[in-house]
C-alpha cells in the first residue's frame, strides 16, 4: 500500500523546516501544502483542532502535530534509512533534552527581538547567551549528534535562516559572537535535505518586514 | 550478568514533576535512591546535575544525568523494557507526546495561572481556559479505563501528576471545583481507577499536606 504524506507548512516557518528536512533525510515522497495564516484553511482547522497551528504532517489520512513529534515519529516510521535519533536510551535523552531546550528558549526570546518594541536590547544579549549555551555543547563536533546529522541539527538548523532578521532588529551580529555555530550551520547547508528546505536569509527578512509593514 | 544498578532521583515531595519519575520507576519495579530538595536551598548536587535549569527531577543511573520529566519518563521506558508505558505504535506514541505537551504547557500555564493571578477576573478567565484544555483529555477516554488502555500508561502518568493530584489540589484549597463531574464524566472516572492503582497511590503528596502547601503558595504568588 502507497502511504500517503502530506505536510501544511508556511515556507519561512524554522519549525516546518524541521519536518521538511526530516522527510527528505528518509526520502519519503510527500505533498506539501502551502497554507495561509491569516486565511486558515479547513484541512488545517480539521488536523491541527487543538492549536491551529503548522506544521501539520497528515500520514495516510492520520495527523501528527508538534514538529519535533513529527520528527520522531518519521524516525520511528521509517526507521531504516537515514537514523535521527541514536538507538541507546541514554544518547536518545540527551538528544531530547537539547531538543527541549531549543524549543523552550530559542524562538521566545528570539521573538521579542522583531515582533516587540522596546525589547530588542535585552532579548539580542539573551538570545546570544542561549546560543552560546548551545555552541559550548557542539564543541568541537561536526553535528550536534557527532559525526551523524540528526535530531537537535534538525531542531536548531532552521532558526539560521532568521539570524539575518535578529541582527537586523536586533542590532548585532550572531556570526561574529557565535562564529562556532555559523560554521555548523554552514555545514549543515551542504545536506541537500537543509539547503532544500531553509529560504534565503534575505527572502525571510523581507517577509518580516512587509509583515510589520516597513519598508 | 546484572550489572548493578544505581539509581537516585533527586526531587521535591510537592512536584509533580519528580512524583511522576516516582511512579514509573515503581511500575517498574526499579528500586532507586531518593533525595529530597529544597525549592528554596537548591542543594550544591542539584545545581552541578543541572545547571542549565537547576530543576527536578535529576535522574543518575550508573553515573549518568537524565533531565527534563517527559524525557526522563522515555528513557525509563527504553531502558527497563519490561511493562512498557508508551505505546508500540509509532502514531498511538505521537498522540500520546502530543497531549503530554499539552499537559505540561498549555494546561500547566493556565492551571497555576488561576491560581497564581492577583486579578479575580483574570483568575476566571485561566480557569475556564483550563477546563477546555481539559476537554482534549476527557475525550480521549471515552471507552478507557486509562489513557493507556487497559493499564496505567505515559499520559496517565504525565496527567495524573500534574491535574488530579497537583492542580486540583490547589483549586480544592481555593475552595474552586473546576472539573465537574457534570461537564467530565470520564475523567472523574479515570481519577477513581488511578486511585486504585498501587503504584499510583503510593507516589501522591499526601493530600491535607499538599492542599495547605498549594494554599500557602498560591496566597505567596497573588500577594507578591
Amino acid at each position: 500500500m502507497a502511504d500517503e504524506v502530506i505536510l501544511l507548512d508556511l515556507w519561512a516557518s524554522m519549525f516546518g523546516m524541521r519536518t521538511r528536512i526530516a522527510l527528505a533525510e528518509k526520502k519519503i515522497k510527500y505533498h506539501y501544502r502551502e497554507q495561509d495564516i491569516e486565511n486558515k484553511s479547513s484541512l488545517l482547522l480539521e488536523m491541527n483542532p487543538v492549536h491551529k497551528k503548522i506544521p501539520v504532517l497528515i500520514h495516510n489520512g492520520k495527523p501528527v502535530c508538534e514538529s519535533l513529534i513529527q520528527v520522531e515519529y518519521i524516525d520511528e516510521t521509517w526507521p531504516r534509512e537515514n537514523p535521527l535519533l541514536p538507538s541507546d536510551p541514554y544518547q536518545r535523552a540527551h538528544a531530547k533534552f537539547w531538543g527541549d531546550f531549543i524549543d523552550k528558549k530559542v524562538n521566545v526570546t528570539a521573538r521579542k527581538i522583531w515582533a516587540t518594541k522596546g525589547e530588542e536590547k535585552e532579548a539580542s544579549k539573551e538570545l546570544i547567551e542561549i546560543l552560546k549555551t548551545l555552541e559550548a555543547e557542539l564543541g568541537e563536533k561536526h553535528y550536534f549528534g557527532g559525526e551523524t546529522f540528526g535530531y537537535v541539527d534538525i531542531a536548531l538548523i532552521g532558526f539560521y535562516s532568521w539570524f539575518g532578521v535578529y541582527d537586523k532588529f536586533g542590532n548585532m551580529s550572531i556570526e561574529s559572537e557565535c562564529s562556532k555555530l555559523v560554521a555548523w550551520a554552514k555545514r549543515c547547508l551542504q545536506r541537500e535535505s537543509v539547503a532544500k528546505a531553509l529560504p534565503e536569509s534575505e527572502k525571510v527578512t523581507a517577509f518580516i518586514y512587509q509583515c510589520l509593514g516597513l519598508e | 550478568m546484572a550489572e548493578k544498578e544505581e539509581v537516585k532521583l533527586l526531587g521535591i515531595w510537592a512536584s509533580p514533576f519528580s512524583r511522576r519519575i516516582e511512579m514509573a520507576l515503581k511500575l517498574k519495579g526499579v528500586p532507586y535512591e531518593y533525595v529530597e530538595e529544597i525549592l528554596e536551598k537548591k542543594s550544591p548536587l542539584l545545581l552541578a546535575l543541572n545547571p542549565i535549569h537547576k530543576k527536578v527531577p535529576v535522574l543518575v543511573h550508573n553515573g549518568k544525568t537524565i533531565l527534563e520529566s517527559l524525557v526522563i519518563l522515555e528513557y525509563i521506558d527504553e531502558t527497563w523494557k519490561h511493562n512498557p508505558f508508551l505505546p508500540q505504535d509509532p502514531y498511538e506514541r505521537a498522540q500520546a507526546r502530543f497531549l503530554a505537551k499539552l499537559v505540561d504547557e498549555q494546561i500547566l500555564s493556565t492551571g497555576f495561572g488561576s491560581m497564581a493571578r492577583a486579578d479575580e477576573k483574570g483568575r476566571e478567565v485561566l480557569t475556564e481556559q483550563t477546563r477546555e484544555l481539559i476537554m482534549n483529555l476527557e475525550k480521549e477516554l471515552v471507552g478507557k479505563d486509562f489513557f493507556g488502555g487497559k493499564s496505567v500508561g505515559f499520559l496517565d502518568i504525565v496527567a495524573g501528576s500534574l491535574i488530579p493530584f497537583c492542580l486540583e489540589r490547589g483549586w480544592e484549597g481555593m475552595g474552586l471545583e473546576v472539573v465537574t463531574e457534570e461537564k467530565f464524566p470520564e475523567y472523574k472516572r479515570w481519577v477513581k481507577n488511578l486511585e486504585k492503582v498501587e503504584f499510583v497511590k503510593d507516589c501522591i503528596p499526601p493530600r491535607e499536606k499538599h492542599v495547605e502547601h498549594m494554599n500557602y503558595m498560591g496566597e505567596r504568588i497573588r500577594s507578591a
